[in-house]
């Protein structure tokens, strides 16, 4: 059971500015059915003065994901779009009297539908945190995302970043790289960067070390999943296999081949590449 | 106001007989069974008939019978002392939808070098026998299937599973921890070699489990120590559950068949009456084969942790396989093996029911869940 404040409660039973604005002038939708929550919100803006003068929120979600949601069209209603840009995620969190550490990734949720929709509000595209390179396959949570969290909430451990992200919190297998993020960003010395290239392989050798891994490692991991895969065939640096059971019905099957992917770059050899037969 | 306690597989309300029962214990006999003179041995003689209670529950003998802390007890006990008895053979056959108590000592032993099997089930949630029949071979230990699914409440073909295992000359637990006292389970119609049973889970108070070790099974114990339960679990007994334990095994073997009647048909009316008036609902799991008390229902669009926290302010109890409620970012892995769609895994609810449930708390509930789920889809982006 959760230890949920009255304050968040009580926005969970009876939430402030549910619904969509109709011709609304900015819209951020983030998160997924699929991850388990899901936040669409719309604004209004004043375009002379720049200020927000509605907004209201879908979302699918837990209680606190709900919470967050209403507490965020209280928080920006009135305020220009840059004072609402100035608003953190430590700010929600705030408005509710505190959330429990593993939910405070609903209040970043929050704050990023905002910056998302004031990003369309603005005509901008992509929002800054789409961009870097993927850290987290399950939740698709880039290290350009990751670092701004970290430093904004000033993250110390890989849990953390999990309670404040989600990154970490599916398959576990990004989690050395997250320490590794944050080591860099705390101790300054750049440790993400290009891995050595391994010393070239015999065609032999690179068979029976894909084999191998795949049968210790990855299988394992996937059955206790109930899912299954087996390799076909290794057609020079194409990897060829076939996902069973769970995993090829599954929706995550693209997150799945692309985690086995990054495991045989990371242990056999940069230049491989996985398909399915 | 009154609580509507429908979340019984994770645990249950001790029964009034099985609390009077035990009380003796915690005040004037409190001696220890193992000590020579009577104020000791006579607690002794209450032990041995509670053993033969739990016995009848499931046509064992009392002498195999050990009691134990809990199902997990039970669960760990079980697998090791078929690894330590069997030093040669490196492979653990068990299901995708085990309880955690068999998951994770699978896991843990995968680390130390042994191989697991974790068998498929289909999408109503039932065995894929037809890979236990590949995956058996001179090399494994134990193969390990529980009786019923404490997530989808779905029964496994025990006795077809246990006879299959025993042609192979392979030992067979089962965790029973959900299907004892729901159903009739007879040891002596299948060659079920271990089996786990759990307190409270059936009306005894949460801290004792048993363990059945059929006749002639080489065993190693999980606890050295004492001579306590014929030198197959040390420690102290745990006098007052044990006590418990058996009265409740003594009242769920007079009830079963009538009182499982009767919850079914409640169980049934509160399932269609959901399906009924909440659209966008189904149920998971087979619903041929499942237990009487237990109903899993996914609410597309609606997450599970929201309808447990709207369900609370009308102190109705259910659980979910939604991530939010796990307390880890993972939903159910049951759920997930029966490839049910991650969208309804988060919506998906379990009612589970008792013997102490009443007709009046499912109209209750018949009543207010429509309401709940209406007014969170009004606020889901999907509808």
């Amino acid at each position: 059971m959760w230890e949920y404040t009255d304050k968040v409660r009580e926005l969970f039973l009876h939430p402030h500015n549910v619904g969509e604005i109709k011709g609304a002038d900015g819209t951020g939708d983030v998160g997924s059915i699929v991850c388990g929550d899901a936040l669409k919100l719309t604004i209004k803006v004043d375009k002379a003065s720049e200020t927000i003068t509605d907004a209201k929120f879908q979302t699918f979600g837990c209680a606190s994901a709900i919470a967050s949601s209403s507490a965020i069209t209280d928080l920006i209603i009135g305020k220009t779009i840059d004072e609402a840009l100035k608003l953190t995620n430590e700010d929600i969190a705030g408005y509710l009297g505190g959330l429990p550490r593993e939910k405070m990734h609903c209040s970043v949720m929050g704050r990023e539908a905002l910056e998302a929709a004031i990003a369309d509000y603005r005509g901008e595209t992509k929002a800054e945190s789409d961009e870097g390179t993927i850290i987290c396959q399950c939740y698709g949570l880039t290290d350009t995302k990751l670092r701004h969290v970290i430093k904004e909430n000033s993250l110390r451990t890989a849990e953390d970043v999990t309670n404040f992200t989600k990154a970490g919190g599916g398959c576990g297998t990004c989690l050395p790289d997250i320490e590794k993020l944050l080591t860099e960003i705390w101790s300054g010395k750049a440790i993400l960067t290009e891995r050595t290239p391994l010393k070239k392989l015999t065609n032999i050798q690179k068979i029976s070390m894909i084999q191998d891994l795949i049968e210790k490692e990855i299988r394992p991991l996937l059955q206790s999943d109930g899912g299954d895969v087996e390799l076909i065939d290794v057609d020079g640096t194409n990897v060829v296999v076939s996902l069973r059971g769970m995993c090829s019905e599954c929706v995550m099957a693209d997150v799945t081949l692309k985690n086995i992917e990054k495991k045989l770059k990371e242990m056999v050899s940069n230049d491989l590449t996985v398909t399915i037969s | 106001m009154n609580v509507v306690y429908l979340d019984n597989n994770a645990s249950t309300r001790v029964a009034d007989e099985v609390r009077e029962e035990m009380m003796p214990y915690f005040s004037e006999l409190y001696g220890n069974p193992s000590s020579m003179h009577l104020f000791g041995g006579q607690v002794h003689r209450r032990i041995e008939t509670a053993r033969e209670k739990a016995a009848s529950l499931i046509n064992a003998e009392p002498d195999e019978i050990v009691f134990t802390s809990c199902g997990t007890e039970s669960d760990n006990t079980a697998l090791m002392s078929a690894l330590q008895t069997m030093p040669d053979k490196k492979h653990l056959i068990t299901t995708r939808v085990e309880h955690p108590a068999i998951h994770s000592f699978c896991k843990l032993m995968y680390g130390k070098g042994y191989r697991i099997t974790f068998l498929p089930v289909d999408k109503q949630g039932r065995l894929k026998f037809g890979e236990l029949e590949t995956a058996i071979t001179d090399e494994t230990a134990i193969v390990s299937v529980m009786y019923a699914n404490n997530e989808s409440g779905v029964i496994f073909p025990i006795e077809k599973i246990a006879e299959f295992v025993n042609s192979k000359g392979v030992l067979f637990h089962t965790d029973a921890v959900q299907a004892a006292g729901k159903l009739a389970i007879d040891v002596k119609k299948m060659p079920i070699d271990m089996a786990s049973l759990s307190g409270h889970k059936m009306h005894a108070p949460k801290g004792v489990g048993a363990l059945y070790i059929k006749r002639g099974t080489r065993f190693s114990p999980l606890l050295t120590g004492g001579h306590q339960e014929a030198g197959r679990r040390a420690g102290t007994e745990n006098v007052a559950s044990i006590i418990a334990f058996g009265k409740a095994c003594e009242i769920a073997a007079l009830n079963i068949s009538a009182e499982n009647y009767r919850v079914k048909t409640l169980r049934d009316k509160l399932e269609n009456g959901l399906l009924y008036s909440c659209p966008g609902a189904q149920v998971n799991g087979d619903i041929e084969h499942r237990l009487p008390n237990t109903s899993n229902i996914s609410f597309e669009f609606v997450e599970g942790e929201a309808i447990l926290l709207r369900l609370n302010e009308y102190n109705i109890c259910a659980s979910s396989g939604s991530a939010c409620s796990s307390g880890s970012l993972e939903p159910s892995h049951v759920l997930r093996a029966m490839g049910v769609p991650f969208t309804s895994i988060h919506g998906s609810i379990r009612f589970s029911l008792s013997r102490y449930t009443t007709d009046s708390e499912i109209d209750f509930v018949l009543e207010k869940m429509p309401l709940i789920i209406n007014e969170l889809r009004e606020m889901s982006p999907y509808t």
